[in-house]
């Protein structure tokens, strides 16, 4: 569904990503993890389109989308939840929602998302008119979560889902992340919080400086050394 | 410092503050004044403070909310056929005086809810924006005296190419944020003075360009000020209209997701780029309408009457009234023109009386006169969340 092949991406002059090559299955959930400056966030930004490659191509299907901007990006069925949640504090719960639905006419359709996510997070119907500023963190990220769904994507891209949230938190979060690629959403997620995504996830990819080091299945991962040593902590 | 010695040291700051404007009698008389000022708001402070003082304010926010209910009660057609039939009567009872600061009082409202398109919405902040007045009046003065083009034709040609010029000035700034967008800005808005000044050949330079044809129908030039008062009636009424219809509408909303958030509003699809390059070119539409017509209604404009002066007041406008919000907006122009009129007979001492005003209003009251819901939260997130808790 997704492939990134060889993909350089630059940050003014600093080389961000030195050939970045994965790949995500339709239906998969897929991690990315790596320490801080590795450049998970910089390959999501990549793919999301507000970042251009130098280098590489980045297939959607079959189509290349390395060049294409990211409102297009996000029509043709990729929407990204930016790390730091970034929901729109001064719109209301309902009208952040209706945000992530900019790009959808259909009045139906969207009111049909609504009730969508409102069953996936029970707590935001009760809060649907307070403003999105006024939400505790991990409300906002239900928020963050929500709103993205709003746009019916067929990729869901996570930046750090579990950041700075209580550990009963990134449960409950996780658990929904599973709930919607039940219902068919394709997932791609970044992550510090190793230990939480790869018991999420089917496959995964390690990454230092700007280089994807290792790739394997999550349970796989868990019981590398490596990973163990370096992304859980373990001695 | 000591709380008591606060007027005290107001009343001296004041006074130092205006010594080399007036000479040291008059400094001291306004330090003594400024001293008075100062105790005596303190003291009605720590009155209100009090249970009696307290009890006094709780009946005037009673009242407040009686007279809003009231006013709530009053069937919106009939406020706005009140308030219409006043706009319309209006320059028959007044003065030729009263109705030409009417007329100026719509020329700014006009200037500010297109400035509040930028500002206000977009949050795009441009201190250049009387760039766009200038094209306008220009538009105008050069095809009306040389080309002999109507007013009524002037009107979309001045407000689209103001539109131009707005996309022109976008297209360099929209990697650009906060600050440099200001200072890039301000240097567009003094180029194109500066190239009026001295452009002589198509400009006529610093003289200025006279004989601007006024607005005619059928061939009867409309002379009288009263014809001109109800012209910007008509293109203030129009231009509330529009900018309230965009405020709801998907691109005003696309506005608002970008100001909040620029890079949340692009992960949900909203081309940026486009979305400010078009907020740009909307808000300069009014700047050219407005152009055009004062440049028909004094019949003579010299790049004197575009200088970043103008720019400054406009934006105080949207400030002063509250940014965002267009009834807010309405009231700022309002306010901030017929002020400085007020205060004529202050005459040495009424620019300062103006300042002190202003610096005494955003002191006050930051959010505005009548602010937009919204920003009334960014600038009380404290009293929100406590309306939340309750």
């Amino acid at each position: 569904m997704l492939r990134l092949e060889d993909v350089h991406t630059y940050y003014g002059n600093i080389h961000a990503l030195r050939g970045v090559s994965l790949e995500v299955e339709e239906g998969e959930i897929v991690c990315l993890i790596g320490a801080n400056g590795a450049g998970k966030s910089t390959t999501l930004m990549t793919i999301s389109g507000v970042l251009r490659p130098a280098r590489g191509r980045v297939l959607f299907g079959d189509e290349e989308i390395q060049e294409v901007r990211p409102d297009a990006i996000v029509a043709r069925g990729i929407c990204q939840v930016p790390e730091g949640r970034r929901i729109f504090p001064r719109l209301t719960v309902r009208e952040n929602l209706e945000m992530g639905a900019f790009l959808r006419h259909d009045h139906r359709a969207v009111e049909a998302g609504l009730e969508r996510v409102f069953t996936l997070f029970p707590v935001l119907r009760e809060r649907v008119s307070q403003l999105g500023g006024t939400l505790s963190g991990g409300e906002q990220q239900m928020l963050a979560i929500a709103r993205a769904l709003m746009a019916s994507p067929r990729l869901l891209l996570l930046d750090e889902p579990s950041l700075g949230l209580a550990p009963l938190m990134v449960q409950q979060i996780y658990a929904i992340i599973r709930e919607i690629n039940a219902a068919g959403t394709t997932i791609f997620l970044v992550e510090q919080n190793a230990h939480m995504a790869l018991r999420v996830a089917r496959r995964g990819y390690v990454m230092e400086t700007g280089q994807v080091v290792l790739a394997d299945r999550a349970p796989a991962l868990l019981e590398n050394e490596m990973v163990r040593k370096v992304y859980l902590g373990e001695v | 410092m000591s709380r008591a010695l606060r007027p005290l040291a107001y009343g001296v700051w004041a006074a130092l503050l205006a010594l080399p404007l007036m000479g040291p009698l008059r400094a001291a008389l306004l330090g003594g004044v400024v001293l008075v000022m100062t105790l005596a708001f303190l003291g009605a402070r720590a009155l209100s403070r009090r249970p009696l003082g307290s009890a006094l304010r709780q009946q005037a926010a009673g009242l407040g909310r009686a007279i809003r209910q009231q006013a709530a009660a009053i069937p919106r057609p009939l406020l706005a056929g009140l308030v219409g039939a006043g706009l319309l009567l209006f320059p028959h009872v007044a003065s030729r005086y009263h109705i030409d600061v009417a007329t100026l009082v719509g020329i700014y409202v006009v200037l500010a809810l297109g400035l509040n398109v930028v500002v206000g919405l977009a949050g795009l902040l441009d201190l250049g924006y009387v760039a766009f007045y200038a094209v306008g009046a220009y538009a105008f003065a050069i095809l009306g005296t040389r080309a002999e083009v109507s007013f009524w034709a002037a009107l979309p040609i001045g407000a689209i190419l103001a539109a131009i010029f707005g996309i022109l000035l976008g297209i360099p700034v929209l990697r650009l944020r906060g600050d440099y967008l200001a200072i890039v800005t301000l240097g567009f808005g003094e180029m194109i003075r500066i190239t009026l000044n001295n452009w002589d050949a198509f400009t006529n330079g610093p003289n200025g360009i006279l004989n601007i044809p006024r607005p005619s129908v059928l061939g009867f030039a409309l002379r009288d000020p009263m014809y001109h008062y109800y012209l910007i009636l008509g293109l203030g009424l129009f231009t509330v209209w529009v900018i309230g219809r965009l405020n709801n509408s998907w691109v005003g909303r696309a506005w608002i997701a970008m100001r909040e958030d620029e890079l949340a509003a692009e992960a949900m699809g909203i081309n940026v780029m486009r979305m400010k390059l078009l907020a740009f070119a909307m808000g300069a539409t009014w700047a050219g309408f407005a152009g055009v017509f004062f440049a028909s209604k004094q019949t003579f404009i010299s790049p004197e009457s575009f200088t970043f002066f103008e720019s400054v007041i406009i934006l105080s406008m949207v400030v002063f009234g509250g940014m965002g919000s267009i009834p807010g907006v309405i009231l700022g122009a309002a306010i901030l023109v017929i002020l400085p009129e007020v205060m004529r007979e202050f005459a040495f001492y009424r620019m300062l009386l103006f300042g002190g005003a202003m610096v005494l209003m955003m002191v006050l009251r930051p959010q505005g006169l009548l602010p937009n819901p919204r920003r009334k939260v960014e600038l009380h997130p404290g009293e929100e969340r406590l309306g939340a808790a309750a």
